[in-house]
């Protein structure tokens, strides 16, 4: 069964079509990116995948279940690190962790361990106590992949994970990102080519909410003719103008 | 078992603000100290303790709102909500968690002013626990009225929403720093129409163990109490759907 199944998958507000006619498929365990320019449609897309926002028509399936009849399975599969960090900025670490296991209905034991898990495999083990607000932007993004991370989820959905982090801070983060393909489904938003073409295992590129084409790195470069990423990313877009 | 670690977590974002527990705590204890020292200098029956403190109580309360809704406001503005909003936390978990944590910490709050009133005056009587239990209508009318604002509102606005327009009507037209007759006319009326000097008078009658002097009082504290929080829901239920 594939991870994630989308079927026209559409999106309008007012006269504007965010996401229109969306069919792509995501296989279980797989990387994929979604690629496109500002206002491309994949933070809607993202939204809608995960009951953020309901789709005008069309229907998406993840692991089998709708997002529109089965939302409650849907939210029990899947964990989202927002574009914006989003943490509790008053709590601490450890806290911000136990937040997330306890609205996940964890138990104190469950929590226990599984926050030790996550601080370990993260590194926050040394910050624990210390209060989400005054982290740096490198570690308040690895908590907010940590506190996504903490349900086990089927499905994760990273939404510009490395947006204005230094390039050390990208680079810590990549490798944890990369640490995680095979083991859950990973849908990446970014606007780093090198960032798509180092982590994804396909990557979908979007323009003006339609899906201009997808495949593996390589595959777009030779759809492209070209050897660099960012330049068949550029070359495909502005293909497609008017 | 899911609403209450979203609860706790309300919860202590709100009593690790410091500003928050200046202004909660604070500010009222000392606007009562003051008020009592002047009405040492220069005796006024309003600002006699007993008189004094059921009115420090209700507009220490009216920050609640504030901080409620600053901290629903933030919430809305950043990522935090929209992460929550895609876990398994229903409509319901978010307003409860929003709405009952704050209420014990109301609570704790009159219970200091009025052990703030007792130190500098205030007969210890029974009475006292009445009136911390009959704090809790009015503390649901301030923290339903957070609720709302800071689900219509960004951080901001509710800075000068709450933190100015309704601690300074909260303050204005519930007849604690005087006394509405003296004004009369238009402002009496208006103020007889808003439920802040109706939550003074029933404090007041119940400090002084006069019960029956809670009624009208308490239909119209809990009247606002009960249509504020339906139309608080109804609008944080309006942005969660936005969202």
């Amino acid at each position: 069964m594939d991870a994630i199944k989308t079927i026209d998958l559409t999106k309008k507000y007012k006269d504007l079509t965010a996401v229109d006619d969306l069919n792509l498929t995501v296989r279980q365990g797989e990387l994929l990116s979604l690629l496109g320019v500002n206002g491309a449609g994949k933070t809607t897309t993202i939204k809608m995948l995960t009951g953020l926002v309901r789709p005008t028509s069309g229907d998406a399936f993840l692991n089998g279940k709708s997002i529109l009849t089965d939302s409650a399975a849907v939210k029990n599969m899947i964990a989202v690190s927002p574009q914006e960090t989003a943490v509790a900025p008053n709590l601490t670490v450890r806290e911000n962790l136990e937040l997330m296991a306890g609205v996940h209905g964890f138990s104190k034991a469950e929590t226990k361990d599984k926050v030790a898990e996550l601080s370990d495999h993260f590194g926050l083990g040394e910050i624990a106590n210390k209060r989400a607000g005054k982290l740096s932007g490198g570690w308040q993004r690895r908590l907010s992949i940590a506190m996504a991370l903490i349900s086990d989820p089927l499905i994760l959905f990273l939404d510009e994970p490395t947006l204005g982090l230094d390039v050390l801070a990208r680079s810590d983060l990549w490798d944890m990102i990369g640490a995680l393909k095979g083991k859950m489904t990973v849908v990446l938003t970014t606007h780093y080519m090198e960032e798509a073409e180092a982590l994804s295992d396909r990557v979908a590129i979007l323009k003006s909410g339609r899906l201009l084409c997808t495949g593996t790195p390589a595959q777009i470069k030779a759809k492209a003719g070209t050897d660099k990423f960012d330049e068949a990313f550029v070359r495909l877009v502005k293909e497609e103008q008017p | 078992m899911k609403g209450l670690a979203f609860s706790k977590r309300n919860d202590l974002e709100i009593l690790r603000d410091p500003l928050n527990l200046f202004f909660g705590v604070g500010f009222p204890i000392v606007l009562l100290l003051l008020l009592t020292v002047i009405q040492r200098n220069i005796p006024v029956a309003l600002f006699e303790i007993e008189h004094l403190a059921p009115g420090i109580v209700v507009f220490g309360l009216s920050f609640m709102t504030l901080f409620s809704a600053t901290l629903i406001a933030k919430d809305r503005g950043s990522s935090f909500l929209q992460r929550l909003y895609t876990t398994p936390l229903t409509a319901g978990d978010f307003i409860l968690g929003y709405l009952l944590p704050i209420l014990p910490i109301c609570i704790a709050q009159s219970v200091i002013c009025y052990a703030a009133a007792v130190l500098l005056g205030l007969k210890v009587t029974i009475h006292i626990l009445t009136s911390v239990l009959c704090t809790l209508p009015v503390a649901f009318l301030f923290v339903s009225l957070g609720l709302l604002c800071g689900s219509i509102f960004t951080d901001k606005q509710v800075g000068g929403i709450c933190g100015a327009l309704l601690t300074n009507l909260t303050a204005w037209l519930s007849g604690i720093w005087f006394d509405l007759g003296l004004v009369g006319g238009a402002f009496q009326r208006i103020a007889n129409l808003l439920p802040f000097v109706h939550a003074v008078e029933m404090e007041r009658a119940v400090l002084c163990g006069d019960y029956a002097g809670v009624f009208p009082h308490i239909w119209w504290v809990s009247g606002y109490a009960a249509a504020v929080t339906a139309i608080a829901v109804f609008a944080f239920l309006r942005q969660m759907k936005r969202q």
